[in-house]
C-alpha cells in the first residue's frame, strides 16, 4: 500500500488515542479514504494487519457504515439529504435537478467523470433544508435554482481544469 | 437576532457578530473560569450541584443527568470513560452542530468539569461523520486548550489530568444509541448491546463504567457549575428545569434554531409568535414535536390532561408548553427538541413513506422484529405511493408496528414504530382514502415525499 508519509504518521497517532487498538478501524479507514478515494481489498487487509485484526474484522465495518466504498466516485461528491424536513421543502426536486445537470442518475459518476451524486438521511441541518454536502461543505436551502448555480460552478472548475 | 421570548444560555454566543471559535475569543468571555473554579472543589460537590439542578438529558430520553452519574460503578477498579454523544442523527434535530462548530470551548468546558466531577481520565467526543468541519474544529479546539493546560496533564496547574479525543463515525443513525456508540467506539458494526448486562454506567467502553452524555447536556453541566444547582433549578419549571434548545423545520415562515425556558412558551407561541405561523395561505395540519421518532399530533385534536388536583385541562397543540413532561402528558415527547412542521399539502402516506425509507435504512439488522419490520413498514407504504394502495394497508402498517415495540434488544424498535402507530391512528381516514386520492388528479402544489 502506498499511503503518503503524512499519512501514515497520522495513523500512527490516532492509534495512540485508545487503549484497543481495534478502536481505530474506523479512523484508519477514514484517513485511507480520504487519500484514496475509496476502501479497495488491499487496503482492508493493510488495516487489518496494522491493527492485528482479521480482514474481516474490517470488511464487516465497511460494509456496514454507508460513508465507506469499495469504488470510486466522481471528483465531487454530492449528497442530498432525502429525509422529511428537506423533502417537505423540496429534497426531492433538488436532487433530481443535480442529476439533470449532470445528465446522470444517483449512485452513478457522472459521464464525464465530475460527480456522483446521492441522497443520504438526514444531514442535521433540518431548519434550513434542503440541505445539500458537497465533499466536506454543507450548502443550505438548495433550491433548483441554488441546485444549477452550484453544478455550473463545479462545471466551470472542470473547464478551467482541462484547459 | 435572538427573538424576545428566547433566554440563552448555551446559545449565548451562536451567530453572534465577532464571536469565533478560537480559545483567545473563549477567554475574552470569561471562559474556563468555571473549570477553574471547579476543580478546586471535592469532585462530590459537583456531582451534588447536578443533581440539584434537576438537569434531565438533552439526548432524547430525558434521563435525569445526576442519577446517571449516580448509577456509574466507581468500586470496579477500573478506569470510568466519559462519552459525548455528537452523532445529531435524529432527523429533525439541529442544535448540537451549531455549538460544536461555533462555541467548542463551552463543550470542552462542560466536559472537563463533568469529567473532574466523576474521575474520569479518558473522554472521547463521538461526532457523527458527516461533520467533517465539526470535527476538526473540536479537534483545533482540544490542541488550544491543551496547551492552556485545560485539557492533558495537570489540569489549571493541579494534580488532575483527562484526555480528551475526537472519534468520527461513518453515516450511520444508529450509533447515536449508547450501547451502538460505544459498540463504534471499539472498532465494530454498532449493534446495540442487550441491558441488562451491559449498562454503560457498569460494563461500558472496554467493559469498563462510562458515563454516555448529549453534547448540550453537558454545556449545560458549566453553567450549573457556574451558578450552582440550585439556581440553575429556578430555570424553567419544575422537573423541566434549565433552558431548552429548540429546532423548527418544515412548513413555518421562519425555522430555525431556539432557546427558551423549559415549560415557559407553548408551542402555539413558538410557530405563531416566534416562526411567524404557517406559510401564506395554508393551514398547520400536523406537528412532530421532538424528532422524527416522536408520536405525530394533529393540529385540530384535543387533549385531555388530568392535573393532580382531578381536574382536566382541555388542551389543543397551541397550548402545550415546550417540556418533557406536558408533552409525554399528550401522548408523545419533546424528546432531542426537533419540531417538525407539515401544513396542509402534505399526504400523511407520503410523509410515513420518507420517514419509513429512513428507518429501514438505518436498522442495524440486528433483531428480527426490527429488521424486517422497518423493511415492510417502508414497502408497504413504498408500494402505497408508487404502486396499489389497499383500504387495508393502514391496519396491515398497525399490525407489523404492534410487533416490533418492546421486542427488540434497543430503542430502535420503538422509534421505527411509533410513526407508523401514530400516523395510522390519528389519520386513518387518509390511509383508507390513500387509494381513492391517487385516483384524483395530483393537486399541482402537492409534495414529492417518497
Ligand atoms: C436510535 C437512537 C438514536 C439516538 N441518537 C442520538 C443522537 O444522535 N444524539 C444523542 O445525543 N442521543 C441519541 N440517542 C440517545 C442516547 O442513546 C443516549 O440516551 C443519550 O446520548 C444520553 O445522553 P443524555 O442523557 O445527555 O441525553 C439515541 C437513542 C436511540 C435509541
Ligand atoms: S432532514 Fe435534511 S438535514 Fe435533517
Amino acid at each position: 500500500m502506498n499511503l503518503k508519509p503524512e499519512t501514515l504518521q497520522r495513523i500512527d497517532e490516532v492509534i495512540t488515542h485508545y487503549p484497543v487498538k481495534r478502536s481505530a478501524v474506523l479512523p484508519l479507514l477514514h484517513l485511507v479514504q480520504e487519500e484514496q478515494g475509496y476502501i479497495s481489498r488491499e487496503a482492508i487487509e493493510w488495516i487489518a494487519a496494522k491493527l492485528e485484526l482479521q480482514p474481516i474484522n474490517v470488511y464487516e465495518v465497511v460494509t456496514f457504515y454507508p460513508m465507506f466504498r469499495q469504488h470510486p466516485v466522481g471528483r465531487r461528491h454530492i449528497k442530498v439529504c432525502r429525509t422529511l424536513s428537506c423533502a417537505l421543502n423540496g429534497g426531492y426536486r433538488t436532487c433530481e435537478e443535480f442529476e439533470k445537470e449532470f445528465a446522470t442518475q444517483r449512485g452513478a459518476i457522472s459521464p464525464d467523470g465530475e460527480v456522483t451524486i446521492e441522497f443520504v438521511e438526514c444531514l442535521a441541518s433540518c431548519g434550513s433544508g434542503p440541505a445539500v454536502m458537497i465533499d466536506d461543505d454543507l450548502h443550505e436551502k438548495v433550491d433548483c435554482a441554488k441546485a444549477r448555480a452550484l453544478a455550473a460552478q463545479i462545471k466551470a472548475e472542470a473547464a478551467a481544469r482541462t484547459k | 437576532m435572538p427573538h424576545p421570548l428566547e433566554r440563552r444560555v448555551i446559545f449565548q454566543h451562536i451567530d453572534e457578530p465577532g464571536y469565533s471559535p478560537d480559545l483567545a475569543c473563549y477567554l475574552r468571555q470569561g471562559g474556563y473560569a468555571v473549570l477553574r473554579k471547579s476543580v478546586q472543589r471535592p469532585p462530590a460537590e459537583l456531582i451534588d450541584e447536578v443533581k440539584r439542578s434537576g438537569l434531565r438529558g438533552r439526548g432524547g430520553a430525558g434521563f435525569l443527568c445526576g442519577l446517571k452519574w449516580n448509577l456509574v460503578d466507581r468500586k470496579s477498579g477500573k478506569p470510568i470513560y466519559l462519552i459525548v454523544n455528537a452523532d445529531e442523527s435524529e432527523p429533525g434535530t439541529f442544535k448540537d452542530r451549531y455549538i460544536i462548530h461555533q462555541d467548542p470551548h463551552q463543550l470542552i468546558e462542560g466536559i472537563m468539569i463533568s469529567c473532574y466531577a466523576n474521575n474520569v481520565k479518558q473522554a472521547y467526543i463521538y461526532i457523527r461523520g458527516e461533520f467533517p468541519h465539526g470535527a476538526r474544529i473540536l479537534e483545533t479546539a482540544i490542541a488550544e486548550a491543551r496547551a492552556a493546560n485545560f485539557v492533558g496533564p495537570n489540569i489549571c496547574g493541579g494534580a488532575y489530568s483527562c484526555e480528551i479525543y475526537v472519534h468520527r463515525g461513518a453515516g450511520a443513525y444508529i450509533c447515536g444509541e449508547e450501547t451502538g456508540l460505544i459498540e463504534s467506539l471499539e472498532g465494530k458494526r454498532p449493534y446495540p448491546r442487550i441491558k441488562p448486562p451491559f449498562f454503560p454506567a457498569v460494563l461500558g467502553l472496554y467493559q469498563c463504567p462510562t458515563i454516555v452524555n448529549n453534547v448540550e447536556t453537558l454545556c449545560h453541566v458549566k453553567h450549573i457549575a457556574d451558578i450552582g444547582g440550585g439556581a440553575y433549578a429556578g430555570i424553567g419549571t419544575p422537573n423541566n428545569t434549565g433552558t431548552r434548545l429548540i429546532g423548527v423545520s418544515g412548513h413555518v415562515q421562519r425555522p430555525g434554531y431556539f432557546e427558551f425556558e423549559s415549560g415557559k412558551i407553548t408551542l402555539g407561541r413558538l410557530l405563531h409568535e416566534v416562526c411567524g405561523g404557517p406559510l401564506p395561505g395554508r393551514k398547520f395540519k400536523a406537528i412532530i414535536p421532538g424528532g422524527s421518532s416522536s408520536k405525530i399530533l394533529r393540529c385540530d385534536e384535543r387533549f385531555k390532561i388530568k392535573q393532580k388536583d382531578g381536574t382536566v385541562l382541555d388542551w389543543g397543540y397551541e397550548d402545550i408548553p415546550l417540556d418533557f413532561d406536558s408533552f409525554a402528558a399528550c401522548g408523545t415527547m419533546g424528546g432531542s427538541g426537533g419540531v417538525i412542521v407539515m401544513d396542509d399539502r402534505v399526504n400523511l402516506v407520503e410523509a410515513l413513506g420518507n420517514l419509513n425509507a429512513f428507518y429501514a435504512h438505518e436498522s442495524c439488522g440486528q433483531c428480527t422484529p426490527c429488521r424486517e419490520g422497518s423493511l415492510w413498514m417502508k414497502k408497504i407504504t413504498a408500494r402505497m405511493v408508487h404502486g396499489e394502495a389497499r383500504v387495508e394497508d393502514g391496519e396491515l402498517l398497525k399490525n407489523v408496528a404492534d410487533q416490533i415495540a418492546g421486542r427488540t434488544v434497543c430503542p430502535f424498535g420503538e422509534a421505527c414504530s411509533w410513526p407508523t402507530q401514530s400516523f395510522v391512528q390519528k389519520f386513518g381516514d387518509e390511509f383508507k382514502a390513500y387509494a381513492e386520492t391517487k385516483r384524483q388528479p395530483r393537486p399541482v402544489d402537492a409534495l414529492t415525499l417518497v
